[in-house]
């Protein structure tokens, strides 16, 4: 077993495509870093944090990309956001079989205020336009970083979303709601509790991520193919269907979580037995468990 | 921001191969390019920190770098964020080695 969450964003490419089969587009030899950065005398990175480029998945031709969660939070400046764009266009155009996205941000890098937030925007349409293309996304969740802001809402913009306990998910993160709130909101150093309310486990509970796996680099690949050839066999464009039934999942979770704050009484509310105990359950047995209580979304057929 | 350059005449070892970037630009850590390039048989290596005022270390470093590897028709290029000496040599030792196989035994001029 080997651990996903450890490795750096250019150890997790060869990790999870076939050996030797990712080629790099604008790799750092290319130096286009950030002018941003460098105008306010920042340290720049030569990928500007993110690796872009097309590779092998079992076989398919799969185009992908991997944040760097140790460079500025992975977060998503002008070029780190338009290589990402970039990247996603060539998919379509290639005809890709599908994308994987290795997701590890902070969300909008606000150094570069609008044009970082310009550069997320266009990443999420990007992601729809291959999903409209009829080319499956599939994000993955697992860096120490996690996954927030911008890059929150670009996730549940793919098909599939696989996370591991690890792994974090949320819109704001728990520093910028104390900021915002004060403590008595939010303890963002109560590490429990952040776990519990944007960890993996609380994610698949409530149905913002459809696959859940152990921490492991091997495990994380297996689960993209599996997620990609499942995909590949169905519908991954947006539907109003598709919507409908999202929006109902929603729905069902505001009255569900209606007047609680603590995520174990929402797990109670779901139906899952002794809800203080599934933080400390391993992947199997929490995956037995929620098989019986998650939130999914019933698309009716 | 400080930008350092170093460059270091007849080198013995060459590289081969794709250029390789090691490192990430975090606190205390940095990212390493190296790549070949034709310099008439020279090193040479351009650093960019946030750590001001530290190019007598910086040159104390490289210079044991170029001891110890000796490297011909080289360039690096460092983006650093405050990493410590001892982090910079490991750093661009992984770099040396991602780009060409270690020599059986120690690499010229080290000591085991």
């Amino acid at each position: 077993m080997s651990s996903y969450q450890e490795l750096t964003a250019r150890q997790r490419i060869p990790a999870m495509f076939d050996a030797g089969s990712f080629e790099e587009f604008l790799p750092p030899s290319e130096r286009v870093a950030s002018p941003h950065l460098a105008q306010l005398d920042a340290p720049v990175s030569f990928d500007d944090g993110v690796v872009v480029g097309r590779g092998k998945l079992h076989g398919k031709v799969v185009f992908g990309a991997a944040q760097e969660g140790g460079f500025m939070g992975g977060a998503v400046g002008e070029v780190h956001g338009a290589k990402l764009v970039g990247m996603l266009r060539r998919a379509i155009d290639e005809g890709a079989h599908a994308v994987l996205l290795l997701l590890e941000s902070g969300g909008v890098r606000l150094h570069e205020a609008n044009a970082g937030l310009i550069a997320v925007s266009e990443v999420m349409r990007a992601m729809l336009d291959v999903r409209a293309a009829g080319i499956p996304v599939v994000a993955v969740v697992g860096g120490s970083n996690g996954c927030f802001g911008g890059m929150g809402i670009a996730a549940r913009c793919a098909n599939t979303v696989i996370m591991s306990e690890e792994g974090r998910l949320a819109m704001s993160g728990p520093e910028v709601i104390e900021t915002a709130n004060g403590v008595e909101e939010f303890d963002s150093r109560d590490r429990a509790l952040v776990w519990r309310t944007t960890g993996g486990k609380h994610r698949y509970l409530l149905g913002d991520c459809q696959v859940l796996v152990e921490d492991d680099t091997a495990a994380f690949r297996a689960a993209a193919i599996d997620a990609m050839l499942a995909l590949r066999g169905g519908e991954v464009r947006l539907t109003l269907a598709g919507l409908l039934a999202e929006q109902a999942l929603l729905e069902r979770r505001l009255v569900d979580a209606d007047g609680l704050t603590e995520p174990m009484d929402v797990w109670g509310k779901l139906g899952v037995p002794a809800p203080n105990k599934v933080p400390m359950l391993e992947a199997d047995e929490f995956l037995a468990l929620a098989a019986q209580h998650r939130a999914t979304v019933e698309t009716g057929g | 921001m400080e930008t350092l350059k170093y460059r270091f005449e007849q080198g013995r070892c060459s590289l081969a191969g794709m250029p390789q970037l090691v490192g990430v630009v975090g606190s205390g850590n940095l990212e390493v390019l190296i790549e070949p390039a034709p310099l008439h048989g020279a090193c040479e290596i351009e650093v960019r920190t946030a750590a001001v005022g530290f190019g007598a270390t910086w040159q104390a470093v490289m210079a044991d770098f170029h001891d110890r590897w000796s490297l011909a028709d080289a360039r690096i290029s460092i983006n650093d964020m405050g990493a410590t000496p001892a982090v910079v040599s490991l750093r661009l030792d992984q770099a040396v080695e991602s780009l060409a196989p270690v020599p059986t035994g120690f690499p010229h001029g080290g000591t085991p």
